[in-house]
């Protein structure tokens, strides 16, 4: 049953993502967007990864996505319906990092594919925390301090000047 | 996998008995916040439709179900029609996790009182209360109106800085707890419940989770002085009132867990623990009807400046001195 | 402590409320329940008779001058001895607002109103009330006025006779 489940959504992401991608509007964009997250995180799930299918959830669908939209409404940008379709020198990046990825993937599977996920137990909450703090302590200390200066450059910005 | 036929007929049974039970409250508590608001305003409420008033959420029902379903010219057709789904699914989807009473041993099994006992339990109430933010936010975009669209705009503002503070000041549970799963939160709180170590946390809490269910004094999304109805400005009929009634699930899915971060959950004295859950339960609904009685509405400005300049570095105060406690106690 | 003071501010609030669900409804309970209106309620509008029971009403249209939505049209008519009266006199209820600007604006207080306020209909033309509906017999909130007693031209007394008037000056005669 697992893999039925598995099969239908990634059926769900790839479909979302693709519309996401060509659809014009960019509120209907966000949706789809958000769809596919949605699913994408309850595939982490059926990988027991249940923590990181609640921070895809938490943080793209439900923070990042939702800034995007709150942009977009108070711009009012998401009325018109008539951006143009991205031209072929804006669609070259894009094909030529899709290649990479494709490629990549192909040579993994061409060495004999790689060990089926979901074997173990679920990562429990303290595995994850151990892993995340004592093995990459550093890299975590240095995002932080990146946020950090996020912070004190937004609030730079957003000091009103003057009287 | 192989799935024992009881369990999943248990497991069933449980999810109608959710479902049933929360509908009926949530239906009850229009009811109740009418009257209430009534006697606070010394008035009788609603008294008509039969012994006491107790028909009217039924009369509401019908009449909302025989309302002209209305689609506003211009309005982005499906979004509109999705958008009160997606305002009433996650309230309802909180419910899954919340347990509601003591394991049960029924035929040999034993029965969590609870739909599902993950071992993320409060992180999915984090996602879930973020994906609300959706409903409010498209519904009034889609409804192609200046007064939905003002209100979805400070809907999506609120509620995505409140989120903030409300998922801060959980992390000191999670710490005392040491763990996401809300069964073991529950039995954390055997000896003595989390308000006791955590009286700041539980009002960051309380102020956050009333301004999630868009209550007064935070309901500027839908401040019906200046907005009309806000977000929901244009549904009409049983669209309506999946708004309306997903804001009484929400009040009661975040009054249970508000019980269950910190009164407890279904510990209590003398009482059978499911009653005891649902008291404290009604305490909390009760409470946020009394609040509303009393307050006015909070200025724009005035919102974001508490949520931001106050709730949310007191909440991360509070999670480094709980830190520092938990460290020093070893 | 700004602090304290705001949640004493907030917490008297909520006394205050919660004091406030035990108090007994002021409600009326309309249908079953009725409060008598005073005396002086301005609703349903009468058209008033002299002690004598002729009509006050001399069609005027100073009350239908004087409403502000245009409620009220007549036809004036003169009888045989110069007594002026509504041909027909009509009220739309539907649409008067009860001000009482017509029964103030009126010199013979003829038009006056009453305290019966319910007069809900289900059809709204029978809102509209003709003289026949309006007219009552009797003379309202003034039991002794009669307009013609005052001023006039010899309907009910000869001209000069009446209280406080003076008898009529011959404009033809050249002595002051
Ligand atoms: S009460 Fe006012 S509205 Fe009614 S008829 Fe008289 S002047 Fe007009
Ligand atoms: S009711 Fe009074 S004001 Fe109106 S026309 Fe008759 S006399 Fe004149």
């Amino acid at each position: 049953m697992e893999a039925y489940l598995f099969y239908l959504l990634a059926a769900v992401t790839v479909i979302g993502t693709v519309l996401a991608i060509t659809e014009k509007h960019p509120v209907h964009a966000i949706v789809y967007l958000v769809s596919s997250f949605f699913s994408l995180a309850a595939i982490f799930f059926l990988l027991a990864a249940p923590l990181i299918a609640m921070f895809e959830v938490i943080i793209y669908a439900g923070a990042v996505m939702v800034l995007f939209m709150f942009v977009i409404m108070m711009l009012d940008v998401g009325r018109s319906g008539d951006g143009l379709r991205p031209g072929l020198r804006q669609w070259l990046p894009a094909m030529l990092l899709a290649g990479v990825i494709l490629a990549l993937l192909g040579m993994m599977l061409a060495h004999g594919g790689w060990p089926a996920p979901g074997a173990g137990a679920a990562a429990t909450l303290r595995d994850f925390s151990l892993t995340l703090f004592r093995q990459h302590g550093v890299a975590i200390e240095i995002i932080s301090l990146q946020l950090l200066f996020a912070v004190v450059g937004a609030l730079y910005f957003g000091k009103r000047r003057g009287p | 996998m192989i799935y024992d036929p009881l369990d999943i007929a248990l497991m069933l049974a449980k999810i109608a008995l959710v479902f049933f039970v929360i509908l009926t409250l949530a239906a009850y508590l229009v009811f109740a916040e009418r009257k209430v608001l009534a006697w606070i305003q010394d008035r009788k409420g609603p008294n008509r439709v039969g012994p006491f008033g107790l028909l009217q959420p039924l009369a509401d029902l019908i009449k909302l179900l025989t309302k002209e379903d209305f689609r506003p010219i211009g309005a982005d057709k499906w979004l509109f029609y999705l958008a009160p789904a997606m305002a009433a699914i996650p309230a309802i989807m909180i419910f899954a996790v919340i347990p509601f009473g003591a394991p049960l041993r029924l035929f040999g099994h034993t029965v969590q009182l609870q739909v599902a006992d993950l071992h993320v339990g409060l992180l999915l109430f984090v996602a879930l209360s973020s994906l609300a933010v959706y409903g409010v936010a498209l519904g009034g975009w889609a409804s192609n109106s200046k007064y939905a669209l003002l209100g979805s705009i400070r809907g999506l503002a609120q509620l995505l800085s409140y989120e903030l503070s409300m998922g801060l000041s959980l992390v000191p549970v999670v710490m005392l707890a040491r763990s996401f799963r809300l069964s073991d939160i529950v039995a954390a709180q055997a000896g003595c419940w989390f308000i006791v170590y955590q009286p700041l946390a539980f009002m960051i809490f309380l102020i956050s989770i009333a301004a999630e269910c868009k209550r007064i004094p935070f309901d500027l999304p839908e401040a019906e002085g200046e907005l009309v109805a806000g977000f929901h400005t244009e549904y009409s009929g049983m669209r309506f009132g999946l708004f309306f009634v997903g804001e009484y699930l929400n009040i009661i899915a975040l009054g249970g867990l508000a019980a269950t971060f910190f009164l407890g959950g279904w510990h209590g004295p003398l009482l059978p623990p499911v009653v005891c859950f649902s008291v404290k339960v009604l305490a909390f609904a009760f409470l946020f009807i009394w609040i509303r009685g009393t307050l006015p509405r909070l200025r724009y400005d005035q919102l974001m400046h508490f949520g931001w300049k106050i709730l949310t570095p007191l909440a991360l105060l509070n999670i480094l001195v709980t830190a520092w406690w938990l460290v020093l106690r070893g | 402590m700004k602090i304290v003071s705001d949640m004493t501010a907030l917490l008297t609030g909520m006394w205050i409320t919660w004091q406030h669900i035990f108090r007994r409804p002021v409600t009326i309970q309309y249908p079953e329940e009725k409060r008598t209106p005073y005396p002086r309620y301005r609703a349903r509008i009468v058209l008033t008779r002299d002690p004598d029971g002729g009509e006050r009403c001399v069609a005027c249209q100073l009350c239908s001058a004087a409403c502000p939505v245009d409620c009220i049209s007549m036809q004036s008519a003169e009888a045989a001895d110069g007594r002026r009266y509504a041909a027909w006199f009509r009220i739309n209820f539907s649409r008067c607002i009860f001000c009482g600007l017509c029964a103030e604006a009126c010199p013979t207080l003829a038009i006056q109103m009453t305290p019966d306020f319910e007069i809900c209909k289900r059809d709204i033309m029978e809102l509209l009330y003709e003289k026949e509906d309006l007219l009552i017999d009797g003379c309202g909130k003034s039991h002794d006025y009669n307009f013609y007693r005052h001023a006039g031209i010899g309907v009910t007394q000869p001209r000069g006779a009446g209280p406080k008037e003076k008898p009529p000056v011959d404009v033809r005669g050249l002595l002051p």
